[in-house]
């Protein structure tokens, strides 16, 4: 009842507050900005891929809207409060190599850290977290593997019980940093299904990606970063070689030149059909 | 950015054996230098007499050194736990050396060996020596375990400049300062106890009630500070528990050797479980375990110390954890690759049965030993060997006309049908494989023979459904011949 309470009033309020919104931010690592002077502002039930080279600052701002990073200045509004005040709305997916995976726990335990967030201090997880938890392993199709120690699952299925832990939260935002980065063709799709199934449920997604051939298909928006924000919109408004070139600086690499004109014309394509039904 | 996850666990294996060689060496080296630092002061007691007299409990010595060798056991295995998962360890080392001109500034304050006073003292040199780490950490760009280093030995230093001013200098009860260098346990009185006993309490009270929190920062920060927790203040408590369990430890087992304690108990229990709380009990266990052995070898004799002997202790159990730890213990690892080898020998001896059988269009069952020696390739002696296996499972027998006959070249065989079923399972694995390989895999049909002498051991029942789904139930192998159907092989 109670429950029931707070989520339509987590709705109510989702409806009038954007999920993030940034502010002038600034970001540095001892003196040196690394993201500086960011403004943004995710619509809810959006899915939004983070482009941009290596050192543009993806994961930073990742970590910055955590409040993981001091801000130089400026500052974050999840769901339209500080991030300490809306932990419980805000899931998050790790780089893999972030952690040590020969730590004894196993993958049922990882999941149930999801849970953690919404206990608070003092209480242990109860049956129902636990059948939650076991929920979410089954949802990324590793429940055959809860009581595996995790050193013991492949990399594929490591990013994917992040990715359970990540649903266990029940969050509306969701944060995910590089995502599919050692993981096979097959996982890859399966993640990229659960990830559209949370965008229907009208939860926001922000995902660093770092393969520009097949970010025009996973997103509806895309924020090319350097620093700066290069542009932020839907992906068919920014997601253009103009774009891209000042993103990167110049550094584009032929292949990905190619397979960028490739996606592009793909894109026109799509907007064609539009068009034409 | 690849870390740890391509990391061997030998590499944590190493540095442990170096470690415990290093307690060794370090007891070699002491053991000779230190005196006075046992239980026992009886001299004309034999070791049976001592060692009834250790169990029995009836001195007051006695079971002051043993509850405090239990607690001590009970806090480092609890906390090393943390930094061994971590990969905290040599945080223990520095810890324990950075808390030496804690104790002697400790000391100075009244002349006297006060706990309270020393346990201050240390504790706040302790953390100071922990925050300089940090703080160098984070503003110059090296490393942490440079960093661990420096402050280590800069503190120890430190310490045994002040302890030898201390000793030089004209003052009453000197006496006691030099036990922290090497641990005393028969040194414990009341007073430590009761220390012992309220740190002891106080760490499992926090774990108890944070052991979420606790797990979840050590395996991931990042994601615990984005579930709200303060992980910082976690991080710092953790802290302040291993400089209070570091401090009341020194007693027993001196600055040098308290590290071992932290992390030996510790690093046996990872090598045996999986899970973090079984690792948190077991690592209790082995320390209240060496705490125990330690204070009852050191206690058999006038001239064995006790601190070291807790260390052998732990590094004992240790040993066993390697050699005997049911997953990755030398011994069971062993044992199973036995078993193994023993299968597959079993099942080649099947597989040549049922070739024989082939051979004659399945018209004759029953077969001499030498026949199968022909078709293995071997001598009598060894086919002898194999069939007696087969017969000791139950999966072939010796013709009953025959049974009189000792085991020689005409003696004849047959297989049961348990051995009949398993022959055919693995002429069909085997069969099935050489097909995946050519028909899927695109494989040439004469490379196809030595990967499925591998295989056919290894494939389990719902591999082999897959492979007959996937290969649309065949009949025959690549080389033309049939294979052995799920029905035979099931009836």
């Amino acid at each position: 009842m109670q429950e029931a309470k707070t989520q339509s009033i987590a709705k109510s309020s989702a409806k009038s507050l954007p999920p993030l919104e940034i502010h002038d931010l600034t970001v540095a690592y001892s003196k040196r900005p690394v993201l500086y002077g960011i403004d943004l502002e995710v619509p809810q039930g959006s899915m939004v891929g983070v482009v941009g080279p290596n050192g543009a600052g993806k994961s930073t701002l990742i970590k910055a809207i955590m409040g993981l990073l001091p801000v130089a200045s400026g500052w974050i509004k999840v769901f339209g409060k500080p991030f300490q005040t809306s932990v419980t709305r805000v899931g998050y997916v790790p780089q893999r190599e972030s952690v040590d995976w020969d730590f004894p726990v196993n993958a049922l335990d990882v999941v149930l850290m999801g849970r953690y967030g919404r206990l608070g201090p003092l209480r242990r997880p109860s049956k129902s977290d636990k059948e939650i938890a076991m929920a979410c392993l089954e949802k990324v199709n590793m429940h055959a593997y809860a009581k595996r120690q995790i050193s013991n699952l492949s990399g594929g299925q490591q990013q994917r019980v992040f990715l359970a832990r990540a649903l266990a939260q029940e969050s509306d935002l969701y944060l995910m940093d590089e995502p599919f980065v050692g993981v096979d063709a097959a996982t890859e799709a399966a993640i990229i299904e659960i990830l559209r199934e949370l965008q229907s449920q009208g939860k926001t997604l922000i995902v660093v990606h770092h393969d520009l051939t097949t970010a025009p298909d996973y997103f509806d928006r895309i924020l090319l970063l350097n620093m700066r924000v290069t542009a932020f919109g839907l992906t068919k408004e920014v997601f253009n070689f103009e774009n891209l070139q000042t993103a990167y600086g110049g550094r584009l690499s032929i292949l990905s030149e190619v397979a960028l004109s490739r996606a592009q014309k793909k894109l026109e394509g799509d907007t064609h059909e539009n068009i034409s039904e | 950015m690849k870390t740890s996850r391509n990391k061997p666990r030998c590499g944590f294996d190493c540095r442990l054996n170096w470690r415990a060689l290093a307690s060794i060496l370090g007891i070699l080296v002491f053991a000779s230098v230190s005196q006075a630092a046992k239980i026992g002061y009886l001299t004309e007691t034999s070791w049976q007499e001592q060692a009834i007299e250790f169990w029995t409990l009836q001195q007051p010595s006695v079971r002051m050194a043993v509850l405090g060798t239990v607690l001590i056991g009970l806090c480092c295995g609890i906390l090393g736990s943390f930094l061994v998962v971590r990969k905290l360890s040599l945080l223990g080392d520095t810890l324990s050396h950075a808390v030496l001109p804690g104790v002697a500034a400790g000391f100075l304050w009244n002349a006297s060996k006060d706990p309270w006073v020393i346990f201050i003292g240390a504790t706040a040199a302790g953390i100071l020596g922990v925050a300089l780490v940090g703080w160098i950490k984070s503003t110059t760009h090296l490393k942490e375990d440079s960093a661990m280093g420096m402050v280590l030995a800069g503190f120890y230093g430190l310490g045994i400049t002040m302890t030898t001013m201390i000793q030089n200098m004209a003052m009453g009860n000197k006496s006691g300062l030099d036990k922290f260098f090497f641990g005393q346990a028969s040194a414990f009185n009341g007073g430590d106890i009761q220390l012992l006993g309220i740190i002891s309490a106080i760490t499992i009270l926090v774990l108890l009630f944070f052991y979420k929190e606790f797990l979840t920062i050590s395996f991931d920060a990042g994601f615990a500070k984005g579930l709200g927790m303060p992980a910082q203040t976690l991080h710092y408590a953790l802290m302040a528990l291993l400089a209070f369990a570091v401090v009341v430890s020194l007693q027993a087992v001196g600055v040098v050797l308290v590290s071992a304690l932290l992390i030996t108990p510790a690093a046996a229990a990872f090598l045996l479980t999986d899970r973090m709380h079984w690792m948190l009990l077991l690592a209790a266990l082995f320390g209240m375990l060496a705490g125990v052995l330690g204070a009852f070898i050191s206690y058999l004799s006038n001239d064995l110390p006790t601190g070291p002997f807790i260390v052998l202790g732990a590094t004992f159990i240790f040993l066993l954890a390697i050699y005997l730890g049911p997953r990755h213990g030398i011994l069971p690892k062993m044992l199973r690759r036995r078993r193994q080898r023993k299968r597959i020998a079993l099942e080649n001896t099947l597989k040549a049965v049922f070739h024989l059988c082939e051979h004659g269009h399945f018209e004759r069952r029953v077969f001499e030993l030498k026949e199968l020696a022909q078709e293995r390739n071997t001598n009598l002696k060894s086919v002898e060997r194999e069939v007696e296996n087969l017969i000791k499972a139950h999966m072939a027998k010796v013709e009953e006309k025959d049974s009189h006959l000792e085991m020689s070249g005409q003696a004849r065989f047959r297989l049961t049908s348990s051995g009949w079923l398993r022959a055919c399972e693995i002429v069909r694995n085997h069969r099935l494989w050489e097909l995946y390989l050519t028909n899927a895999a695109h494989y040439q049909v004469d490379h196809v023979h030595d990967d499925a002498e591998e295989i056919e051991h290894l494939l389990g029942e719902q591999l082999v459904k897959r492979l007959e789904d996937r290969l649309q139930n065949p009949i025959t192998d690549p080389h033309g011949r049939l294979i052995p159907s799920r029905e035979q092989v099931t009836v």
